[in-house]
């Protein structure tokens, strides 16, 4: 009986399930299972161990893109977050016209100009909605104590908004090793491989280079680093949050 | 005014607010140059475009670079414009919206209200599919999609964006289901509802404020699209976005970048009116995808 409560429900969910096993699972252990074979044009199983890996490694190509999202990442992030927090910062300060200035910092992100652009507007609206639902109580109390404004959000409302900056660096980082597009659309790369990325890297040589094996590797790397960045977050997010929740 | 301020009102401009006006304005010449420098130039001609600075406003204005971009410029052998690439991309966003918005709906509500055993980790499975690299997917999704016979056709690619926007929306609309009032939900048990009626006569009325917030993430998303426009649309189907990457990339003749940039702002366009008629629900839907509930 308790198996099949909910029945209607377990159909629903069945595209879910499915997409999640076969898409979601199913890719990244076939793209594990292939990053250990020597394919080239098309994935053949012809067992090589690691070699592929090894050989990525030794690319002058891959350090350089690996060294770029590196970079770029920390630019990225760290430039996002502090014009992004400031930006909440001044606009909370209930400034004239400040739908018209929270339309313009934001209107990039829907056209996806150029990813500073974008990812200061993201953070500024997370910010700005963790700053609207901090307690009126506790701005009249810091204002009786007579701190000043700059101290007051830099030691109180910046350690509360904590959960949110998280959030905002797990994303942004997460999205920054999916770069692709932008880079594309930029230099292409170039001049030569300067500015290549992993992302550039993989799809170079699934689509132009037919070096299957090689792309697998890869992207298998890809995964792994976005599961390292990812994995305390969740970790504290979904397990920590909900044990302490429960007690 | 007709905004009622709800803070104490500034006694007089101090040095730190004129300071603080200063340094937003920047940052709003900063965030506006582009769209600035973009429409400029798409009204010069090219030897304006070569003799003059970029940020100079245009002599004389000349819109023949709009017309070219939309139905003249060359991708490759074809000379037909991003028109083609237009109706591509609303063949492609609209049907993919529906499936996926519907989709990621009904398993948040099931998830929301139907638990079953097991039902989380599924859910957890999919989440985790919002975060692994689309590259790490391309390959074996082809193949996958090869098998099926839909490799390259438009019910590919709408597939395609259906299984890459039901982990974010699923989580949307399990959030906002769980921030009902479950008593709701228990009244309607009561009265006999079932999972579909339940579903169809409470539920979706009350989703509007969620749906909308859906389909604009699903709407400026897959029209911004290129990646999988690329790999999976096929030949007849490439939306705008690939069409004007190929316009832009051109590896011969002399580069018109008063075309590129009216192809870039027309390409932009949907984006661009989605956001300007739908400010508010635009920021929800941001902080929607990134705030857990």
């Amino acid at each position: 009986m308790p198996l099949f409560r909910n029945i209607a429900s377990m159909i629903a969910l069945l595209p879910m399930i499915v997409i999640s096993l076969t898409v979601f699972v199913g890719c990244i252990i076939y793209s594990f299972v292939y990053s250990l074979t020597n394919s080239k044009l098309v994935p053949v199983m012809n067992y090589v161990g690691f070699d592929q890996y090894e050989r990525l490694f030794k690319q002058r190509k891959w350090d350089v893109a690996v060294e770029n999202i590196f970079i770029y990442g920390f630019v990225f992030t760290i430039g996002c977050l502090v014009i992004g927090f400031l930006l909440a910062v001044l606009i909370d300060q209930k400034i004239r016209g400040e739908s018209l200035f929270r339309t313009i910092f934001l209107y990039p992100y829907a056209v996806c100009i150029a990813a500073v652009w974008q990812g200061a507007g993201f953070v500024m609206v997370l910010m700005l909605a963790g700053l609207r639902g901090i307690d009126e109580d506790i701005w009249k109390s810091l204002s009786i104590e007579g701190v000043a404004k700059w101290k007051s959000y830099l030691f109180v409302i910046l350690p509360m908004l904590r959960p949110m900056v998280v959030t905002a660096i797990v994303l942004i980082a997460a999205g920054v090793v999916k770069v692709y597009d932008l880079i594309l659309a930029l230099t292409s790369g170039g001049p030569g491989y300067a500015t290549t990325t992993p992302a550039m890297y993989v799809m170079e040589n699934f689509f132009s280079r037919a070096n299957l094996g090689q792309a697998f590797a890869a992207s298998i790397i890809m995964f792994i680093s976005v599961v390292c960045i990812l994995a305390p977050w969740a970790f504290y997010e979904f397990y920590l949050r909900n044990k302490y929740a429960a007690n | 005014m007709s905004v009622i301020p709800s803070g104490p009102r500034p006694k007089h401009l101090t040095i730190g607010r004129i300071g603080m006006y200063c340094f937003i304005l920047v940052c709003a010449i900063f965030f506006l140059m582009p769209l600035y420098v973009m429409v400029i130039t798409s009204l010069k001609d090219m030897d304006e475009i070569r003799a003059a600075n970029i940020l100079n406003l245009p002599k004389e204005l000349s819109f023949y670079s709009w017309p070219k971009a939309w139905s003249q410029a060359c991708t490759g052998f074809v000379c037909e414009g991003l028109k083609p690439g237009f109706f591509n991309s609303i063949k492609i966003t609209v049907p993919s919206v529906i499936v996926s918005v519907g989709l990621s709906a009904i398993n948040g509500y099931a998830l929301a209200f139907w638990r079953f055993k097991g039902a989380y980790f599924f859910f957890g499975l999919c989440m985790f599919g919002a975060f692994i690299p689309y590259q790490v997917m391309v390959y074996p999704l082809l193949k996958i999609e090869d098998a099926l016979g839909i490799y390259s056709t438009l019910p590919g690619i709408i597939l395609v964006h259906t299984i890459f926007g039901m982990p974010i929306l699923t989580l949307i609309f399990r959030n906002f289901y769980a921030s009902l009032p479950i008593d709701l939900f228990k009244a309607a048990r009561i009265d006999g509802g079932n999972f579909v009626k339940i579903f169809f006569y409470v539920i979706i009325p009350m989703s509007t404020p969620i749906t909308i917030v859906a389909v604009i993430l699903q709407v400026t998303g897959i029209w911004n699209d290129f990646l999988l426009g690329l790999v999976f649309a096929g030949r007849d189907n490439q939306p705008m976005t690939v069409q004007l990457n190929n316009i832009v990339q051109v590896d011969y003749g002399v580069a018109e970048y008063n075309v590129d940039m009216s192809a870039t702002i027309l390409t932009s366009l949907v984006p661009l009116f989605v956001y300007f008629i739908s400010g508010r629900w635009f920021v929800r839907g941001i902080a929607a995808g990134a705030i857990k509930g």
